[in-house]
């Protein structure tokens, strides 16, 4: 049995997809459709298809017992998402009561730790920021239907979305606007561009049906952030088909692990949490049969917790405070793609002369300023920052008092520097800038997309944005806003390079190395008391020039002796 | 007509010399693991340092069983007598070629400085390199062992003391091998065990 701290929710990173939600009392409706809208925010959702390529031409062969394709139940002309779903659950009776209890469909979740209410529905990040008032473009990333406002049911066994996952065609693709459904008819996409997505083939789509993949898992997890790479670092597109180098469980032509090799499921909990992860695992092996609720996704769970040989017996020393990221995954955004680092949303809405949009790109050709959300900075193969971590994280959420004086860290990552429950960890610290209600002391939440007058992007009018976020979330706005500065961390753990690439022991064991700064563990070649070294050198130093000048005399008296 | 005595037998010798080249290799690598500069690289230096350890103890070993069964360990019990003259003799009698005030015999073979400094060596800098060194060595089993408290910042910090503590001897002690009946006796004598005196 799986605890809900083991279950996962590969959710939370879809949350720069821009996401919100729930909050009672919103009347927000943005319409469902392509348009202006929409056409912005293909940046931010650029995800959901884009991966098929390299892959494709070696799809394996399915070693399933059942072949979907010859299935009474699927051999209909599907018209709707909702239709194929109710086909799957004549066989799968089960299903969608058990998707029903995932973060994956509640996209909320209850820290035991802290009883902070988490969950995508209700943290505020500093990408998109916020699901509130934006559930129609948010819940492409959703695994169910319908999901456009409040008033959506969460008991709907038929709006689970069970092809999201299970596709294996790589022709599945819900489109940011139409509030978790893919597009049944021909559609201008992206919006405006001249070319036309066919109306989605739900039969063959449903008639192909398997596991999960990097691709149908990566579809949300690698565009986390508004687009591909943007926000993890260790989680994008190029983990589809990833080299040796880049990871090496995931390697198409070694292991080939899909992610739910790791993130085992049961039940349709996926293991594995951002929310509450697992930062120390002292236990060896997990062994098949066994669970004692322990979460499965870790190193340790298949790797134990002294892995190397007896050749290196001092590498397993560094188990107690150290977790296994911080040497096995030296550098993140290893692959082609670099992750955004930081936002600042404070110089969105700047508009040319003629009042329109304003692009700019770097010399790499990545968008480093847009009017829709300001000014970004990206980077690859990019060190981590590191801190002791017991795996409790701690939210600034929602009405959480946000004064401007203070950087606003938006989550806090736990831990005793030196302490058995805690290790050092990689993180990617991503910071920027986003807007906070200077009055009511709280971030605030801001209307993004929608096809209406208040919606940040078409409208770039700060005030009627965060006006409707805020009322959206069943809140007050003062009227009065300001940009705070704001950092969130986020794990590293994906992107495990081969042993080779492992950090050096010198990286750390100098002075200045990767290490410098972190307190709580003494490191040789780093650490040494200032003290000691400088009067023990000293002494030395006294000690040789005492016997030169000694021998100096003795020579030279000697020489007159003679 | 210069008179000879046999002063340190052979496995004496052995252990010597092999101890000095131990000792300097293991200063060698230890302060590299210190950070004080880059030599082997930091891996090598902690696998070498971790391999002469091992030696060295191999070796002392064999020096304790050799010291006891041949009650040459006498030769390091304390004593103040001629110490005040060995001194002198150091600070000035050697300037001026005043006779050595020390004559070794073969159950005397260290001045009263150099029994006072090796004795020094043996209780004192080598068993906190040895205990400090062993417990740096075992780190991980210090749960297992009940002395999960220790922390190795201090043990490390112990362990440096009892290097810089050897620097200044060995440089001392280098130097005062040039300081016997005449500059080479005591290195003649610790290579071919014959010592020469006046």
């Amino acid at each position: 049995m799986m605890s809900i701290r083991n279950t996962l929710l590969l959710a939370l990173c879809m949350t720069g997809t821009m996401l919100v939600t729930t909050i009672a009392g919103a009347n927000v409706q943005p319409p469902v459709a392509a348009d202006n809208a929409v056409a912005e925010t293909k940046a931010v959702q650029a995800p959901i298809k884009t991966i098929s390529t390299a892959s494709a031409d070696k799809e394996k062969k399915s070693n399933s017992t059942a072949d979907h394709a010859k299935f009474k139940e699927l051999q209909k002309d599907f018209k709707t998402g909702p239709e194929v779903t109710q086909a799957c659950l004549e066989c799968h009776t089960e299903a969608a009561k058990q998707v029903h209890k995932t973060k994956h469909w509640t996209w909320e979740y209850i820290n035991p730790a802290t009883k902070q209410k988490l969950g995508k529905k209700n943290v505020i990040n500093n990408f998109c920021t916020s699901v509130t008032s934006n559930q129609t473009f948010c819940s492409a990333c959703h695994v169910g239907y319908g999901w456009s406002d409040d008033n959506f049911d969460f008991t709907k066994e038929e709006s689970v979305d069970c092809v999201v996952c299970h596709d294996t065609t790589g022709k599945y693709k819900k489109l940011p606007g139409l509030s978790g459904h893919p597009n049944y008819e021909s559609m201008e996409w992206p919006p405006h561009s001249g070319k036309f997505r066919e109306a989605t083939d739900l039969t063959k789509i449903a008639q192909n049906v398997g596991k999960t993949s990097r691709k149908t898992c990566g579809a949300c997890h690698f565009y986390g952030g508004g687009g591909n790479a943007v926000k993890h670092g260790d989680l994008d597109s190029s983990l589809v088909n990833p080299k040796h180098y880049l990871d090496v469980h995931m390697e198409t032509e070694g292991l080939d692990f899909s992610c739910a090799k790791c993130h085992l499921s049961d039940s349709h909990q996926v293991s594995g949490s951002r929310y509450a992860p697992t930062a120390v695992d002292t236990n060896g092996v997990l062994m098949r049969g066994k669970s004692d609720g322990r979460n499965p996704t870790t190193c340790q769970a298949c790797h134990g917790d002294r892995p190397h040989k007896a050749e290196h017996p001092k590498l397993n020393e560094h188990t107690d405070k150290i977790a296994c990221q911080t040497c096995h995954i030296p550098e993140y955004a290893r692959g082609p793609l670099a992750t955004k680092m930081t936002w600042d949303w404070s110089t969105a809405g700047r508009l040319d002369e003629n009042g329109h949009r304003v692009q700019v790109k770097g010399s790499d050709g990545r968008t480093i300023y847009d009017s829709k959300k300001g000014d970004f900075t990206y980077d690859r193969y990019v060190i981590p920052e590191y801190v002791w971590f017991n795996g409790n994280i701690k939210y600034t959420l929602f009405g959480d008092k946000v004064d401007g004086k203070d950087l606003v860290k938006i989550n806090e990552f736990m831990g005793t520097p030196g302490a058995p429950d805690s290790r050092i960890w990689p993180v990617k610290t991503f910071r920027g800038k986003q807007p906070y209600d200077v009055a009511n002391e709280t971030l605030a939440i801001f209307h993004t997309a929608g096809k209406d007058d208040s919606a940040f992007w078409g409208n770039y009018d700060w005030d009627k944005a965060i006006k409707w976020g805020m009322e959206a979330a069943g809140a007050d706005y003062s009227g009065e806003f300001k940009f705070v500065e704001t950092e969130m961390s986020w794990p590293i753990t994906h992107m495990v390079a081969p042993k080779e690439d492992a950090l050096s022991c010198k990286q750390c064991h100098k002075k200045d190395g990767r290490l410098e700064g972190v307190e709580g563990v003494y490191i040789p070649g780093r650490d040494a008391n200032p003290w000691i070294d400088k009067i023990a050198l000293l002494i030395a130093l006294l000690t040789l020039i005492g016997v030169l000048i000694h021998g100096a005399i003795r020579v030279y008296m000697n020489k007159r002796g003679e | 007509m210069t008179e000879r005595i046999y002063i340190f037998k052979r496995f004496e010798r052995f252990w010597h010399w092999s101890q000095a080249l131990l000792i300097m290799f293991m200063m060698t690598t230890g302060f590299e693991v210190h950070g004080l500069y880059t030599l082997f690289g930091f891996e090598n230096a902690v696998g070498f340092h971790t391999t002469a350890a091992w030696a060295l103890i191999t070796l002392w070993i064999f020096a304790i069983f050799w010291h006891f069964t041949t009650g040459e360990w006498k030769q390091y019990i304390p004593t103040l007598d001629k110490a005040d003259a060995m001194l002198k003799y150091y600070l000035t009698g050697i300037f001026t070629h005043a006779e050595h005030p020390f004559r070794q015999t073969t159950l005397t073979k260290h001045n009263p400085l150099q029994r006072l400094a090796y004795l020094g060596v043996k209780l004192i800098i080598n068993p906190l390199l040895w205990f400090s060194g062993l417990l740096y060595l075992f780190y991980s089993s210090w749960n297992a062992w009940g002395i999960g408290w220790l922390s190795l910042e201090w043990v490390a910090t112990l362990h440096v003391i009892g290097a810089f503590m050897m620097l200044v001897f060995f440089i001392a002690h280098v130097y005062l091998a040039t300081a016997g009946h005449t500059p080479t006796s005591h290195i003649k004598a610790m290579i071919t065990g014959w010592e020469e005196l006046d």
